[in-house]
């Protein structure tokens, strides 16, 4: 009986404030899509980062005038080295074939370049990516180093990109969440107002504090759910045309993004949702309705 | 019942006390008038008893319980032991007059069973049989305070504080509720009302407490308004 009575007044309380309840659902779940998305970024950028950073190389270019001796003995240093995992050594030809891969787009630019123009190198792999600087200061000088190259710098880079979108999308969410707090709060207090009699009459005859403010809260609380769904359906659809259709090309530099990275959302989402709106109602009443 | 001990309550801001040391005592089963002109105090006893307002010096002690002593979260469950009738009526205007009477017993957690039961019994009571279905807007001045009262006992209250119950009522009207009022003292409900309606205070014969600048002035058994 009472569930149901806390329940029709919560359907009353929406309908009567129509416009307020379509502002709260939809500033809510635009904040909840920004909410999701960085969360999903987050995790994209972490599985990107263990995928790059375990793949890193160091790049030791020689110079052209490097003599057999030298390579020979650069060889000889880097395989005795404990701290790297594999090394190739690409010597003039593979080397220019990997040139001309890189610059197949410039058939000019290949011309000009011949195979003894193109530097050898070696291409380290690390057993652990963070000691790249300590590598670069070994090798750097050496008698027929040119120079040494981490491509985790180039990496960095990305990254910095990257995380630049995220905090972009974190601050909208931030921003949009604030906004939705203060519909939320603006809505449980014009309900309440526009039930002062009804609250005056239930503090009178002694109806206890929970069986008062719940109905509000739930107003939040159902607001809160439906911006989560809604903003579920708009990560859906995000994956849906954008991630695996007008820019699936950034795929390959992102990874994939699993559905069940996107499905973990919708729960993450509705918690999140739920508890602050409640949460926020349950605040505003307490300062609005006193005893 | 009811005690008030050397209660004094000042509300902020105010020069001077809105009762200022006053001691009273009220049995079970008493009634009791608290007469005194606008602004001597006796509406912020209502609200002491009610604990709408906690008293700054003294103590407050209803049903044998020190209210200061309440924990807010006690407070809704104490105010189911005392029953509230005012001026204004309190009715909500989009409900029947059973609704309004239900309504009290379903926000306490009562089955809409209990209600089917007892409703009727106290609508019955206060003379509004037949009048069940009727909105407040469709019913006299004299009939809407029956609707409160009638929501403020169907609780079966210990006590039932009336706070100028007969000040927007005619004459004849009022002594109607009174004879209401009566008839539930006889049941043992402890009554304490607030009014400065001498005719009223004049026929009842009832025990007078009038107050003057926030202190009592006068305690009678059976006074008239003076």
């Amino acid at each position: 009986m009472r569930a149901k009575y806390v329940l029709s007044e919560v359907m009353v309380g929406l309908w009567r404030n129509v416009t307020m309840t379509v502002a709260m659902i939809i500033t809510m779940a635009v904040s909840l899509t920004m909410l999701g998305a960085s969360v999903v970024m987050y995790h994209q950028v972490g599985l990107m980062k263990k995928a790059f950073l375990s793949n890193v190389q160091v790049s030791i270019f020689l110079k052209t005038t490097v003599t057999p001796d030298q390579t020979q003995l650069l060889s000889t240093k880097i395989k005795g080295d404990s701290r790297i995992a594999s090394v190739t050594f690409l010597d003039e030809t593979a080397s220019y074939n990997q040139f001309k891969l890189q610059m197949s787009g410039d058939p000019q630019l290949l011309q000009s370049i011949t195979p003894d123009q193109v530097p050898q190198s070696f291409r380290i792999k690390l057993k652990d990516p963070s000691e790249v600087p300590q590598i670069k200061a070994g090798y750097n000088g050496l008698p027929g180093v040119d120079q040494v190259i981490d491509q985790g710098s180039v990496l960095k880079r990305v990254f910095a990109v990257l995380g630049a979108l995220q905090g972009l999308a974190l601050t909208l969410a931030i921003a949009q969440g604030i906004a939705a707090l203060l519909l939320v709060a603006n809505t449980i207090q014009v309900a309440a107002y526009s039930k002062r009699r009804e609250v005056a009459v239930m503090k009178l005859v002694g109806a206890s504090n929970w069986f008062i403010q719940s109905p509000f809260v739930l107003e939040a609380m159902f607001a809160g759910v439906i911006g989560a769904l809604i903003a579920y359906g708009g990560l859906v659809s995000a994956k849906f045309f954008l991630i695996d259709g007008s820019l699936k090309a950034l795929q390959s530099l992102l990874g994939p993004v699993h559905w069940s990275t996107i499905n973990l959302m919708l729960p993450l989402l509705l918690v999140v949702a739920a508890l602050v709106s409640g949460v926020t109602g349950w605040f505003t009443l307490r300062f609005y309705i006193k005893k | 019942m009811i005690q008030l001990e050397s209660v004094t309550k000042t509300y902020p801001k105010a020069a001077r006390p809105s009762l200022d040391n006053v001691s009273v005592a009220i049995d079970k089963g008493d009634f009791v008038f608290f007469i005194g002109p606008s602004g001597s105090g006796k509406s912020t006893i209502v609200k002491l008893l009610l604990h709408e307002v906690a008293a700054t010096k003294g103590r407050v002690i209803v049903n044998d319980k020190d209210v200061s002593t309440l924990r807010s979260w006690r407070i809704p469950h104490f105010r189911r032991t005392i029953g509230c009738v005012f001026q204004d009526f309190r009715l909500l205007p989009t409900r029947t007059a059973y609704e309004n009477v239900a309504f009290a017993l379903e926000v306490i957690g009562k089955t809409q069973a209990v209600a089917r039961r007892v409703v009727p019994e106290v609508l019955e009571l206060v003379g509004l049989g037949g009048k069940e279905h009727r909105y407040p807007h469709e019913l006299s001045g004299g009939e809407q305070q029956r609707v409160a009262v009638a929501r403020a006992f169907v609780n079966r209250p210990l006590i039932l504080l009336a706070d100028e119950p007969t000040g927007n009522l005619d004459p004849d009207t009022s002594i109607e509720i009174m004879r209401l009022l009566d008839r539930i003292n006889r049941t043992g409900t402890t009554i304490v009302m607030v009014t400065h309606d001498s005719n009223i205070v004049n026929q009842m014969r009832r025990r007078v407490v009038e107050i003057e600048g926030g202190k009592i002035v006068r305690d009678q058994p059976r006074g008239v308004y003076g």
